[in-house]
């Protein structure tokens, strides 16, 4: 039952370039950044790995950096946009455009950087394998930002493996002073050795902060793009040479990484070894601090030698790796006699315990002082959940109502699938959602509905192309942008439709209705989300008609890039009958009060430093039990 | 004398505050002359689900997170969050807790969920050192809700072994010039608060 529409419903804005600026959080940060410059030269700070990449850059004069936020690797431009303004940065709309305006800068002869999380590779994939080929002009450093243990993504694949997979040198910093150091001899070993160079950080690498040596800023060279089509343009006759220069320079490589003092052996005259790199050094130097290490900051390639060298000199050698036996298998691929993954696993991110316990089964450890966190107490969970007055509410609402399948993508609207909404069915990658409705539609009929709910950021990422195809083969399935007019979930990054850069200027602008008609589209409506009935209707109609119909919703994020709050609601207890529609919305402003009704089920209580005054369970409540907090103390 | 290893962990919800007590807390310390690794997660979890934060102080630190069973001090900026995290404390470590009580959505939706009734009484049955904090009280009377990080961070001053003025000019330096008189003001409220000498 759907109750009249309250009175103080809130016109939407989105905030355009002009009242953006009074707001926006990274105008601030710049000024900031601005007032610490001068000091940054002499003094020891506490950085976070991403922000000593970022320091990193600046020191080495990278000219370009380009990226898509992506959790853990988003802070490395937000920082150089912040604090370091001589580099110039931005936001690509997807992680392909970033790399390749990388690219661009480093055949033009620049210092060039892109950024991005682990999964983000897999959509910068086909220029990364190719300009391994070409090779650079000024220095070129990827950032891949692996996500042991998904803290925030959709799987844990170990992007060492690209470094492998595209032959390219690969970095692998265990703390931030190493992050911001090894930023700095990528660029050498890139202009060296003339080939893109990955910088392979982690989550605890990323996140974890810890004291930093800073250097002086350095200008880069000074090159221009020189016309080279045999080095430059991969047509199969070139490309069949460069790879040729790929195996040679590889070659080369694996020298450097004998000699690299980035492999270094620490001796302490230990009978066991451990061969370790990234953060999982940290970890078995913490629980085994008079082991023998070789650390690996060069991990791609193996210093294949030093490592046999050390195993020979060794009773027993351990390899300490986090996710997959990339090491390892290289390792016994050589012939080496060695053990590793048998002792701590390839699932999760590793632990100082996981650690101590594997060296304990391992035999090279006694008793263990540390101990194994216990599974969670009966305890009630805290997941994420939907901020309250999030404008991605009303439409899961909507969906969940109308129990039609709900194909997912990445974003804040993927909580939608958490109690008590339940109203997504699936979460692949970017873009993700509408590809895959079209398919579910093909093969089960649209009677039921096959609707698609994707962000506005992750539209113009990658659900553009999922748009055309269902444009092109006639598809009936329901596409919904929430567009909330941010990359909300990384923390409110700017994209192709805000209208500002990442570095504050005014902006180009798509204009979503206008890019989704010009595809064909021709079922084209806009939605209030704070509107319940119209926002289930929309949905029911456009869900009936034949052809691709695309909803946009037109209300801003509540938090970014200017907090929303309106006038609170709160609960009349006397009209409340405890009936819990609104508990089902899964909104944090609304709790359990200590009034009961007649079954001992509690009524509800609104905290009104958290409401944000959407209407949402006022136009819900069956007893009009909740009121604009003004109206209820005149009554 | 940077001679000893502290390990803080600081325990909340998304938005109270967390990650900007841990900053505090780890400039003091590099400040004080320590080495310093804190580690916590971004992302998923902050929109309103747990948040942690690993402060590890001392003379050369390596793991950037602290193993279980060895939070010398534990800040919890909310009482059930207070419990959920209490095992990480060592026999002797110190917790200090506001009596913040946040009810999930998850909970008030769903029967197969209860909120403790006195997470911080079940606090005391697992450790003989937990101080309780009136902070959203403090900060009432304080006339800013805001401040309840820095009230906790006055009491952690009690149990730490950095010098008050350091405290003082990085609390300075990381509010906003308007707030840093009630800021200061709450930091003190904070120092009065101590384990009675009996249960010292």
């Amino acid at each position: 039952m759907i109750s009249q529409k309250p009175l103080a419903l809130p016109t939407p804005v989105y905030y355009s370039c002009e009242n953006i600026h009074t707001h926006n959080v990274w105008i601030m940060a710049f000024e900031r950044g601005g007032a610490l410059k001068e000091r940054d030269t002499t003094m020891r700070e506490l950085l976070s790995g991403n922000e000593a990449v970022a320091r990193g850059a600046f020191e080495a004069g990278v000219k370009l950096a380009a990226s898509y936020p992506g959790t853990p690797s988003t802070e490395i431009l937000e920082t150089l946009a912040a604090r370091y303004r001589s580099v110039y940065s931005q936001w690509s709309p997807n992680e392909k455009v970033a790399f390749e305006v990388a690219i661009g800068a480093s055949l033009g002869g620049a210092r060039a950087l892109v950024t991005m999380k682990h999964v983000g590779l897999n959509v910068a994939a086909d220029p990364f394998m190719t300009f391994a080929y070409t090779g650079v002009n000024g220095g070129f450093v990827v950032v891949s930002a692996d996500d042991p243990e998904m803290h925030s993504s959709q799987n844990e694949q170990d992007n060492r493996f690209y470094a492998r997979f595209a032959q390219i040198p690969m970095l692998e910093p265990s703390d931030s002073q190493e992050s911001k150091d090894m930023v700095l001899i990528a660029y050498e070993l890139s202009e060296i050795f003339d080939t893109p160079v990955m910088l392979r950080m982690s989550t605890r690498v990323s996140h974890s902060k810890g004291i930093v040596e800073l250097g002086e800023p350095t200008s880069g060279p000074d090159k221009k793009f020189v016309k080279d089509p045999a080095k430059y343009v991969m047509i199969p006759a070139n490309a069949r040479k460069r790879h040729v220069v790929v195996v040679e320079r590889l070659e080369k490589l694996r020298q450097l990484a004998e000699e690299t003092p980035l492999n270094f052996v620490e001796e302490n005259g230990s009978k066991i070894g451990v061969i370790s790199g990234g953060v999982a050094y940290q970890y078995a130097k913490e629980i085994a601090p008079d082991f023998d290490y070789l650390k690996l900051g060069m991990s791609y390639p193996l210093p294949l030698k030093k490592i046999a060298d050390f195993i020979k000199s060794h009773d027993k050698v351990i390899v300490v790796e986090e996710l997959e036996p990339f090491y390892e298998d290289q390792i016994k691929a050589a012939g080496f006699p060695m053990e590793g993954k048998k002792y701590f696993g390839s699932l999760g991110e590793l632990s100082p315990y996981r650690v101590a316990q594997g060296l304990k089964e391992a035999g090279v450890l006694g008793e263990i002082a540390t101990v194994e966190i216990p599974p969670e107490k009966d305890l009630f969970p805290r997941p994420p959940v939907l901020c309250p007055g999030c404008p991605h509410r009303g439409v899961f609402m909507a969906l969940k109502k109308l129990k039609v399948t709900v194909t997912g993508d990445i974003g804040c609207y993927t909580l939608g699938v958490l109690q008590p909404l339940n109203a997504l069915d699936t979460c692949i990658c970017m873009g993700a959602s509408i590809g895959s409705a079209i398919g579910m539609e093909k093969v089960q009929g649209s009677e039921k509905g096959t609707v698609a709910v994707i962000g506005d950021s992750t539209f113009l990422h990658s659900g553009v192309t999922g748009l055309m195809d269902a444009v092109y083969n006639n598809s009936n399935v329901t596409i919904i942008i929430l567009d909330n007019r941010a990359t909300a979930m990384t923390g409110g990054q700017q994209h192709p439709a805000t209208g500002l850069t990442l570095m504050g200027e005014k902006a180009g602008q798509i204009d979503f209705e206008t890019l989704v008609t010009a595809m064909g589209v021709k079922n084209f409506r806009e939605i209030d989300p704070y509107d319940y009935e119209l926002t289930l209707n929309t949905i029911k109609e456009e869900i009936a008609k034949p052809g691709p119909s695309v909803i946009i919703t037109n209300r801003p994020c509540v938090l970014m890039p200017k907090r929303i709050m309106d006038e609170p609601y709160v609960i009349d207890l006397e009209l409340c009958n405890g009936c819990s529609a609104c508990f089902r919305i899964s909104c944090p402003a609304i709790a359990a009060s200590k009034e009961t009704n007649e079954h001992g089920s509690p009524k509800a209580e609104i905290d009104t430093t958290m409401c944000t005054g959407c209407t949402l369970c006022a136009q819900i409540c069956p007893t009009e039990a909740i009121i604009l907090k003004s109206q209820f103390v005149k009554v | 004398m940077a001679d000893k290893n502290y390990n803080i962990l600081i325990v909340g919800v998304g938005g109270q505050g967390v990650l900007l007590a841990s900053e505090v807390i780890s400039d003091v310390a590099m400040n004080s002359g320590y080495d310093i690794k804190k580690s916590e997660v971004h992302g998923m979890s902050q929109r309103g689900g747990v948040v942690s934060s690993h402060v590890k102080i001392a003379p050369k630190v390596y793991s950037p997170t602290i193993e279980y069973g060895q939070v010398d001090v534990l800040m919890a900026f909310e009482q059930a969050e207070g419990l959920r995290a209490i095992d990480w404390m060592k026999k002797d470590g110190v917790a200090i807790v506001s009596t913040t009580v946040l009810v999930p959505a998850i909970v008030t939706s769903s029967k197969n969920f209860k909120y403790p009734e006195d997470a911080v009484g079940e606090m005391k049955n697992k450790s003989k050192h937990v101080i309780a904090v009136p902070a959203d009280q403090i900060a009432g009377e304080l006339g800013n809700p805001r401040v309840v990080n820095t009230i906790l961070l006055g009491v952690l001053s009690n149990y730490t072994p950095f010098e008050d003025n350091l405290w003082i000019e990085t609390l300075k330096k990381k509010v906003k010039a308007k707030f840093v008189d009630v800021n200061l003001q709450a930091f003190k409220r904070g120092q009065n608060i101590r384990l009675s000498p009996v249960e010292a």
